[in-house]
């Protein structure tokens, strides 16, 4: 009988955990390039190729998690706050687990080789990235508490300040990556051109995780914006 | 005045079971929707919730509900023109309760969206206009009662964005809002009580032989309220921060200290409820029965005979206790979005809009006006997402449930009069 309940029926399904869920597994997603990495630098491209299955199907699961949001977000549902922004923010969360998927698969096809004096670098370069991504998930992870307090009061003061970490993480990784290149550059002329190519293009891929989750703070301060 | 006669007790008994009828479908269906808040926030359980709704729904509808009954029974019909066949006043009454608990039946079992105050409405004004004469519907009354339709939900409406509002200042954006709530919650039982005291008691409990001025009803009022607050206070104590409370959600604990003012409103919305919608099921059976026990007076100066009440308070603590806990339970999981404090902010909008609706007499619709509360707090950016299809049901409550109301009872009233005249 409560099917046709006025009542029982106005309440919709809450996209923000699961907005919430989707940025963790998207941040899992940047996670697991680190296993991934380590293999492909110890040459084990064997192991490598099984640490890139595990972040292809975390990046699926996101996926699902995406798609789901958006389904239960029909045109007359009524949000606390705009629904289009809320959709960008999403596609931005999704795009921290693409590049992550990218990434891998781009060193697993080519088989690249990592140069020796490079690889410590690399590998921080890429934890650095990781943690502007960790650091977007605990600004989303302040979605519910924003939509109890009515996106307002003191709880917008922590997430600007998380926001602003975020800034920070996000400009170091940028200078860390400027590094990185100048390094590359010393070496270049004693490595096959067509693998140096594809190296600045993963350093490229790196340096662009950092900056899509830089890109997820922005979406939350226009949703807090006000 | 023969068939009255007559037939008398055959047609008082079939009204009582037609009013019982009308009185269990208000109890599974309605009820429901004012307590779901309660349950799907947790505040309550199921079992909780439906012997706070026997309780305060009889309370609500014994010392509050005589206005409306009042109206139902002698305010939508001018009961002056059918003095010389007070038959047919018996049977309109009772096609009303008949043609209203039935499509009350119908629509609930076909999902569409109803009102048991717009069926019974659209049935008494019916059958009055189309059976006897338009002059016999006190159309003035007939356009106050529509017009509240629309104005209690916006009111409601009102009264949670300005009540959540003050949530959000006094407690959710403070540094230690756990702190700030146990401070600020008692004043709300305060609130709470205070508001339902005061209505009542300003609208009279003559019957009851209870007679007090203005004055001494603020007095009460204020009396009645501090022992809420009192007794919210004790309550209060009990509630503390948990380990591990707030680590994944940080209001947590501050909605447990919700959870017990949430309490005391999901009473007041029963008490509100009652004093609105039993007489739905009792003002007809009141007509009838004034008319049939005086022999054919329509002129009902006599007070409504406790056991009606009764009668209408049974049918609905049945029609609960039947059917209504699984809708109960059906609303509570659709609603968990609804956090105490978001809850508690919409009920004691609709409840106050309710039992001011009652004082004045007017019958409204007690889930249109939670669904305004409702709107009222998302309004106020409290809620994660609502459906707005839920507007275009309300209307088509309106648009539907009075031509189908009107319709069946004029049906039911030829029949009557087929069989009995």
């Amino acid at each position: 009988m409560a099917i046709g309940n006025p009542f029982g029926n106005m309440f919709g399904k809450s996209p923000f955990r699961p907005i919430q869920d989707h940025m963790a597994k998207a941040h899992s997603c940047a996670q697991a390039l680190v296993p991934f990495f380590e293999a492909a630098v110890a040459n084990d491209w064997k192991l490598a190729a099984e640490k890139r299955k595990d972040l292809a199907k975390l990046e699926n699961d996101a996926d699902k998690l995406k798609r789901n949001v958006r389904l239960h977000m029909p045109k007359n549902l009524f949000l606390p706050v705009p629904r289009s922004d809320l959709l960008d923010m999403l596609t931005m969360q999704d795009q921290i687990a693409n590049a992550a998927k990218d990434i891998s698969g781009l060193m697993l096809g080519r088989k690249m080789a990592i140069p020796e004096s490079m690889a410590e670098s690399l590998l921080n370069f890429i934890k650095e990235s990781i943690s502007t991504s960790e650091q977007a998930l605990k600004a989303i992870s302040e979605l519910d508490e924003l939509v109890e307090t009515g996106f307002g009061g003191r709880e917008i003061q922590l997430v600007e300040k998380l926001i602003k970490e975020l800034d920070r993480l996000e400009n170091v990784n940028d200078r860390t990556e400027i590094k990185i290149r100048a390094a590359l550059f010393k070496l270049e002329k004693d490595m096959p051109p067509v693998d140096v190519m594809f190296l600045y293009q993963v350093i490229g891929g790196i340096g662009e995780l950092a900056d899509r989750a830089q890109r997820v703070g922005s979406r939350l301060q226009l949703l807090i914006a006000r | 005045m023969t068939i009255i006669a007559e037939y008398g007790n055959v047609l008082l008994i079939a009204a009582c079971l037609f009013g019982f009828f009308m009185a269990w479908g208000v109890g599974a269906n309605d009820v429901a929707n004012a307590m779901g808040t309660s349950v799907g926030s947790k505040a309550l359980t199921i079992k909780q919730a439906i012997l706070v709704a026997m309780i305060f729904e009889f309370a609500g509808a014994y010392l509050a509900g005589g206005e409306v009954t009042s109206t139902i029974r002698k305010g939508i019909i001018d009961p002056s023109i059918l003095a010389d066949s007070p038959e047919l006043l018996v049977f309109g009454m009772m096609s009303s309760l008949l043609a209203a608990g039935i499509w009350l039946m119908v629509a609930t079992s076909f999902g569409w969206p109803v009102s048991t105050t717009h069926s019974i409405v659209g049935a008494l004004v019916g059958f009055a206009a189309v059976g006897i004469s338009p002059d016999a519907v006190s159309w003035g009354k007939v356009g106050k009662i529509v017009a509240s339709w629309v104005v209690s939900p916006v009111t409601s409406g009102i009264i949670a964005f300005f009540l959540f509002r003050t949530v959000q200042g006094l407690i959710l954006s403070k540094k230690h809002p756990f702190r700030a709530a146990k401070r600020v919650v008692p004043y709300y039982i305060f609130l709470v009580g205070f508001i339902i005291a005061m209505v009542t008691l300003l609208k009279g409990l003559k019957h009851i032989g209870l007679e007090i001025d203005f004055f001494e009803s603020v007095m009460w009022s204020i009396v009645i309220g501090i022992t809420t607050m009192f007794i919210g206070v004790a309550l209060l104590s009990k509630i503390k921060i948990e380990a591990g409370d707030d680590d994944d959600f940080h209001f947590a604990s501050v909605e447990r200290v919700f959870a017990v003012l949430m309490m005391f409103t999901a009473c007041a919305m029963a008490f509100a409820h009652g004093s609105n919608d039993v007489a739905n099921a009792i003002g007809p059976l009141a007509a009838i029965s004034g008319i049939i026990s005086s022999g054919g007076e329509v002129a009902q100066k006599s007070a409504m005979p406790a056991w009606i009440l009764l009668l209408g308070a049974v049918g609905i603590v049945a029609g609960l206790a039947m059917y209504g806990h699984k809708v109960i339970a059906t609303i509570g999981n659709n609603i968990t979005e609804l956090t105490p404090s978001r809850g508690f902010a919409a009920t004691l909008a609709a409840a106050t809009t309710v039992v001011i609706a009652s004082g004045t007499g007017l019958p409204i619709s007690t889930t249109h006006t939670l669904v305004g509360g409702v709107l009222g707090v998302g309004l106020a950016r409290g809620i994660g997402a609502l459906n707005l299809r839920v507007i275009s049901s309300i209307f088509m409550s309106w648009v539907v449930t009075l031509p189908a109301g009107a319709a069946l009872s004029i049906m039911f009233f030829f029949m009557l009069k087929g069989i009995f005249l």
